[in-house]
Formats: C-alpha cells, sequence, structure tokens
C-alpha cells in the first residue's frame, strides 16, 4: 500500500491540518502557491491584498472594536513583499503588533533579492525570507519547520 | 501518428525550447505541479498568464502613447509582467522585462519604446510556442499516453 503525504495527513484528521493565509496581488502566483501549498498537505486560503489578509485574520478595520477574535486560525502566512497599497512588510507590521497573532510565523516572499529589504523583514520579526517563484522543496522546509 | 513517435516529438519540441532559452526551469515545476486532482493546471496558469500579459501590454501601450510619460506606472506594470513570466518559466520575456525596467529607471523614452516592441515580440513567441507544445502534450493525454518530462 502506498502511504503517500495527503494520506497521512488524511489520517491524521481535520483538526489537524496545517492552515495557510498566502497573500499575493497576482493571480497567478496565488494559483501556484495554492498548488504547492496543497501538494505538502496545507489547508490554503488565498487573499489578493493586505486589507483582505487582516479582515481574514479577524484584524481588520470594522473588527477592531469587536472585542471577541473572529478571524479564523492560521498557522502561517505567506505573503509577497510588492503589492500596492499595503505591501507584505506593512502587513507584517500589523500582523506582529497584534497580541492575538504575533505568534503566527510570516514568511515574506519576493522575486527581488534585495539584502536590506531582507534585513528589514527579518529585524520586524518574519520568520523566513524566500525568493519566487517558490519550489515545492521551499514549502517542504516550511511544513518542515512548522512541524518541529 | 504511434503514441511513441508522439511522445518522442513533443520530447524534442519541449528539450528545443529550453535549449533556446523561451523556457526555464520554472515551467518544468509547473508540470510537475499538474495531478489527477488538478489535470489541466498548466494550461490554466498558461492562459492566466495569457489573459494577464495582454492586459498589461495593452496598458503598456497606452501609457507610452500619452503626452507626459509616467514612468512609475509603466514599471509596476513591466514588474508585474516580469513576474509572472518568471512564474510560468517564460525566461526570454522574464528578460526582456528586466531590460525595460532598466530603460523607465533611466527614464529612457526611446530605450522604453523599442523595450515594449521587444517584449511584445517575446510574449508572442512564446505564447505560439506554448499552446503548441500544450496541444502536443494534450494530444498524448487524449491518446492515453504520459507526457515526457525533461528532468
Amino acid at each position: 500500500m502506498d502511504m503517500d503525504a495527503s494520506s497521512l495527513s488524511n489520517g491524521m484528521g481535520v483538526e489537524n491540518e496545517l492552515h495557510v493565509l498566502a497573500v499575493d496581488d497576482s493571480l497567478i502566483d496565488r494559483r501556484l502557491v495554492e498548488k504547492l501549498l496543497k501538494n505538502s498537505s496545507f489547508k490554503v486560503t488565498t487573499a489578493e491584498n493586505g486589507l483582505r489578509a487582516l479582515e481574514f485574520l479577524g484584524l481588520g478595520d470594522d473588527q477592531k472594536n469587536n472585542l471577541k477574535t473572529t478571524g479564523s486560525k492560521v498557522n502561517l502566512i505567506i505573503t509577497d513583499y510588492c503589492m500596492p497599497g499595503m505591501t507584505g512588510y506593512d502587513l507584517l507590521k500589523k500582523i506582529k503588533e497584534s497580541n492575538a497573532l504575533k505568534e503566527v510565523p510570516v514568511v515574506i516572499v519576493s522575486s527581488e533579492n534585495i539584502p536590506t529589504r531582507i534585513n528589514k523583514c527579518l529585524e520586524e520579526g518574519a520568520q523566513q525570507f524566500m525568493l519566487k517563484p517558490l519550489k515545492q522543496s521551499d514549502v517542504k522546509q516550511l511544513r518542515c519547520q512548522l512541524m518541529t | 501518428m504511434e503514441m511513441c513517435q508522439m511522445r518522442v516529438q513533443a520530447f524534442e519540441y519541449k528539450q528545443s525550447l529550453f535549449r533556446e532559452g523561451t523556457l526555464d526551469a520554472q515551467f518544468t515545476q509547473l508540470q510537475q505541479l499538474q495531478d489527477e486532482s488538478n489535470p489541466d493546471f498548466v494550461a490554466e496558469v498558461v492562459s492566466l498568464f495569457f489573459e494577464d500579459s495582454e492586459k498589461i501590454l495593452n496598458d503598456l501601450t497606452r501609457a507610452l502613447e500619452q503626452k507626459c510619460i509616467d514612468f512609475k506606472k509603466i514599471d509596476a506594470n513591466v514588474h508585474q509582467l516580469k513576474g509572472s513570466s518568471s512564474s510560468v518559466g517564460a525566461q526570454k520575456v522574464k528578460n526582456a522585462c528586466i531590460t525595460f525596467r532598466n530603460c523607465c529607471e533611466e527614464q529612457n523614452i526611446e530605450g522604453c519604446f523599442t523595450c515594449l516592441q521587444l517584449v511584445k515580440q517575446e510574449y508572442l513567441l512564446v505564447k505560439n510556442k506554448l499552446e503548441t507544445l500544450l496541444r502536443m502534450e494534450q494530444q498524448i493525454l487524449a491518446a492515453g499516453g504520459a507526457v515526457p518530462m525533461i528532468e
């Protein structure tokens, strides 16, 4: 009998499934990252910009006065750096400023390898910085890191 | 045509696209993502790339026709096209975008016009070739065969 990753995770049950929020303004990149993540047995939600991401996480402007956290639980946030309006860096800051969400690891992805950009993100608390386009091996590595 | 012949033809065609630099390793990544749960994944992503590119190329053409050229806006559009071409493995389009961005940075109008022509050219070439390749591979799959992969 073949035991592949997906059958193993099904054995773990839905509540043990790791949930990732992937944020990117490019539809193509959202589609790609979603497939890569699903192939590594993650549950995936995608958002096309920082505002939508914050809404999903329960940090939207109209949710701020709501004392109960209405956001869905995620185990990892992957966000593109270059996005119009709120950048990945801005989103990272908002997440780290939130008591409810600051423990959630945030991975920043970018097509550009700019050391000052990378350092800025790491200093703000990003778990990791990765270069686009992401590969299956990058996602597998992320999964391993989350599991430990 | 026999299955064996079809597969050899598709393999050699795909190989030539890699050799000439039209496609890069990212395209292989894309093909490896396709499986039974997403049998049209490559076609879907490639189709999104075509739609996205055509819209951006139209926007760029219009932007360069303006009296007052908005280099920032043009650069943002080229950045987007660079990203999507990189994501599907369309290497020559990506490289043409990199050159285009340099012209934007220098605010070089002549250079931008030339670059736009070059990007359009490379885009039309890769569109044609991808359509041909995917058609060949679709025929193989329809006949019950497996698509030959390049490692």
